[in-house]
């Protein structure tokens, strides 16, 4: 089915080299993509996405609707409908905003939009502070989307190409956010290798709904009114597909290796140094910065440190995870989010590892850490002093159940 | 040195387009020589107000994994060259992000640099920049601060002299040929800027700064509360309502402690109390309550408090009586009114000086009237810049606030 858009303007044949900032990147990533609508109202830090698109489209860059909607509601809700009639589209935003667009979000799962959006990862108000912290994100984390955490520009470009390419498989259809640390990542610029829209044809096929499609050429009615009798049924609509997105998501990192010559073998997370490592620590985004640099220097102090840097949160990686933590002494997960109340009153992350190993036929002390809330430093301090606490795990071979706040005045 | 790590430090929002132009020319001249790099602006800093200080950062290293070990924290703890793009700014910078009061040369390094843009004379800058514990190198480049208007870019070259100047000072890691190469590929680049590029490497002056020399006044910090310290329910205390001035007469409000603000300003009000009518416009009209109310009735802006927005000036009925100055032309915060009290005649005579000086009573930023950009562009050919014209060659300059 035809969509109302002109394809960009071919890139030049090789790959070029920019000085962009991780939103600039995903913003090339959506002119590569060759996005339809857009929809945006600026909160920061993921308004940088948007200037990056607007910019890029005063440039002839892309062609494509942008929709400055009246609050976060309407920009999700715009991009819904437009998904629904064949539109490949882009939305975001970040902290409270994403909030606000909640009841979009809890709806765009079940009608199968495979919306891509940018979460800046913001600290909730109040305080009304513009930091990262990662609960924004996980206020979705039950419903049906899909989620990965970005660590450097280049993942920001090729993240948003292979997020198209697996959120609009006709196998899964469901909406994707990539979270992108606040300043960190938003905000800093890094040299980041931009591929020719050549082998992004190679790559990402057109955005096809098929039957699903809302077009007077195939009439069909999105979200009828069901009752009871119906509900269940389509959640574990959504559970398969959620469980199929797996083996998408292997295929499409498996083919971009083959198109572009980079990216990462396995798709789910980041392993730097487990192989021979005593602790492992985990963690998600630009945290692993100050984490590998504290992990070279504890190497050169002889402690057999490592990380792993989870990319994909939804689906969770339970069993690839479980292989490689198992072999541990002990673990250290580091959130940075916070969940009050829940189990030993650990961020979400160490509350979903422990679950992902509890089946598992070993498994190492695992200690829990909250740290750099708000975009509060993470210091090679901190990392240190978490290693050395899951090094006294590993060597009496028991946790302390109690989860530890690093880096907060006391 | 393996890596170069440079701050920027400008005018919030005014200077926000220069300060990022700066620190991406400056990765992206390192990169001509096959060095890897980062820029990023302080997020502390955002958003950003008019005028308060805030910082760029640009690292680059000859590794990735030694730029990696300069970037694992929040922001640099020590730069080799601190650019500052507002000799007012020597008086130290408060940023929007609760840092205290920072001498301008806090980060540099022992024997780094700090490389300004100023037409003041070294003496009266190492006259507001606070002494430091390590000597290090003072290097000017003659012109005045780069501003304009809310989100306007002025095209004076500022950002090509910079990397110039830059070429001279780390020239093992920025070449003049580098920077040269940088700027001509950049999108805001061209060969007039290239040019004005190596004229600046050819005219930086610079000068070391001995321990024994700068502002010995001990800049005021203060501690952050404990977790358990701080009240609940994200409460603070309001600030108390003030006390008469003195005898009972006048009222001079409390205010915080802990944020002054005055290091946003970049001029000042000075205030004719002969003339003034009393009529407190100027009092009710200060966004930031910064007056004071005399004994007398009439009013002195307190400089601790003041962050120079000017709109004293504008709404005094009384002409000449609230003069707008630029901050460079003072060393201190001292009370006006208690300077007058003293001493009217000397006052008097303070005060035409000031108020009759051409040079420091030119508007700061912004432009009074259609044309001034151009005037002030043949000024800065005199002292010594290179000949450009409003607007970005090649591009619509018509979009600029000319």
């Amino acid at each position: 089915m035809a969509v109302a858009t002109t394809a960009a303007p071919a890139a030049a044949a090789d790959e070029k080299e920019l000085l962009i900032s991780g939103s600039e990147a995903v913003a090339e990533g959506l002119a590569l993509a060759d996005i339809d609508v857009v929809t945006g109202y600026p909160i920061r830090p993921y308004d940088t996405v948007i200037q990056a698109i607007a910019k890029k489209i005063s440039g002839g860059q892309l062609v494509a609707e942008y929709i400055v909607a009246e609050g976060e509601h309407s920009q999700f809700e715009i991009v819904k409908h437009a998904s629904t009639v064949g539109a490949r589209v882009f939305c975001g935003s970040s902290g409270v905003g994403w909030a606000y667009a909640m009841e979009c979000l809890v709806v765009t799962p079940p009608l199968r939009v495979p919306m891509v959006c940018l979460v800046g990862n913001r600290a909730l108000d109040d305080p009304g502070a513009f930091g990262v912290e990662h609960n924004d994100a996980l206020f979705v984390r039950d419903l049906g989307w899909m989620l990965c955490w970005i660590d450097t520009s280049q993942e920001a470009i090729d993240t948003t190409l292979i997020a198209y390419r697996v959120a609009e498989d006709r196998r899964v259809l469901l909406p994707l956010a990539i979270s992108a640390d606040g300043a960190f990542l938003t905000h800093s610029q890094a040299l980041t290798l931009v591929p020719p829209k050549s082998k992004v044809d190679r790559f990402l096929p057109r955005y096809d709904r098929g039957d699903l499609l809302l077009h007077p050429d195939n009439p069909i009615t999105v979200a009828p009114q069901a009752n009871e009798d119906w509900v269940i049924e389509i959640r574990r609509q959504n559970d398969e597909a959620m469980k199929r997105a797996v083996g998408v998501i292997e295929e499409a990192y498996a083919d971009f290796r083959k198109v572009f010559g980079r990216g990462p073998e396995n798709p789910w997370f980041e392993e730097y140094m487990t192989d021979d490592a005593d602790v492992i620590l985990v963690g998600m985004g630009t945290i692993s910065l100050p984490m590998k640099v504290g992990i070279r220097n504890m190497r050169a102090q002889g402690k057999k440190v490592g990380l792993v840097r989870l990319r994909w949160f939804r689906p969770f990686p339970t069993e690839k995870l479980v292989a490689v933590l198992s072999k541990a002494k002990a673990i250290g997960v580091v959130d940075r989010d916070y969940s009050f109340g829940s189990p030993f009153h650990a961020g979400v992350v160490a509350t979903e590892i422990r679950a992902a190993l509890y089946n598992a036929d070993r498994r190492p002390p695992l200690l829990a850490f909250v740290c750099g809330l708000g975009g509060r430093e993470v210091t090679l301090e901190d990392v240190s002093k978490a290693t050395d606490l899951c090094y006294a795990a590993a060597n009496s071979g028991k946790a302390d159940a109690r989860t530890l706040w690093l880096g907060v005045r006391e | 040195m393996s890596a170069l790590i440079c701050e920027v430090v400008y005018r919030g929002i005014f200077q926000k387009n220069l300060a990022a132009r700066i620190a991406r020319g400056i990765v992206l001249s390192a990169r001509k020589s096959g060095r890897w790099g980062i820029a990023f602006g302080r997020y502390g800093d955002s958003p950003q107000r008019n005028g308060i200080p805030a910082k760029d950062f640009a690292i680059v290293a000859d590794t990735k994994e030694e730029l990696e070990q300069n970037m694992a924290r929040y922001e640099p703890k020590h730069t080799d060259v601190t650019i500052v793009l507002d000799d007012t700014l020597s008086k130290g910078v408060e940023s929007w992000a609760w840092y205290g009061l920072q001498p301008i040369n806090r980060l540099t390094v022992p024997d780094g640099t700090v490389l300004m843009t100023s037409l003041q004379p070294f003496e009266s800058l190492l006259r507001d920049i606070h002494k430091k514990d390590a000597p290090y190198h003072l290097s000017l480049l003659r012109a005045k601060a780069s501003f304009s208007g809310l989100w306007v870019h002025k095209e004076d070259h500022t950002e090509a002299r910079i990397l110039g100047a830059l070429a001279k000072i780390a020239p093992a890691f920025l070449t003049l040929d580098a920077v040269a190469q940088a700027i001509q590929e950049i999108e805001w680049g061209s060969d007039l800027k290239v040019a004005s590029a190596r004229k600046a490497f050819e005219r930086l002056e610079t000068r070391r700064v001995a321990m024994t020399e700068g502002n010995a006044e001990i800049p005021y910090s203060f501690e952050m509360p404990k977790w358990w310290e701080m009240r609940e329910g994200i409460t603070i205390p309001a600030i108390p309502i003030g006390k008469p001035k003195e005898g009972g007469q006048g009222y001079v409000p409390e205010r915080n402690p802990y944020f002054k603000k005055f290091t946003t300003r970049t001029m000042r009000p000075v205030i004719d109390f002969d003339t003034c009518v009393k009529c407190n416009l100027c009092w009710i009209s200060c966004p930031d309550s910064c007056f004071d109310v005399m004994p007398d009735a009439t009013f002195d802006a307190n400089m601790e408090a003041c962050c120079g927005c000017g709109v004293c000036e504008a709404v005094c009925p009384v002409e000449h009586c609230i003069t707008m100055v630029n901050e460079s032309a003072f060393e201190d915060n001292a009370s006006q009114w208690e300077m007058w009290r003293q001493d009217k005649a000397a006052y008097k005579t303070w005060l035409t000086a000031k108020i009759g000086d051409k040079a420091t009573t030119a508007r700061s930023h912004g432009f009074r009237f259609r044309g001034q950009y151009d005037e002030e562009l043949t000024r800065d050919l005199d002292r010594g810049g290179v000949e450009i014209v409003a607007g970005i060659p090649g591009e619509n300059a018509q979009h600029k606030t000319v």
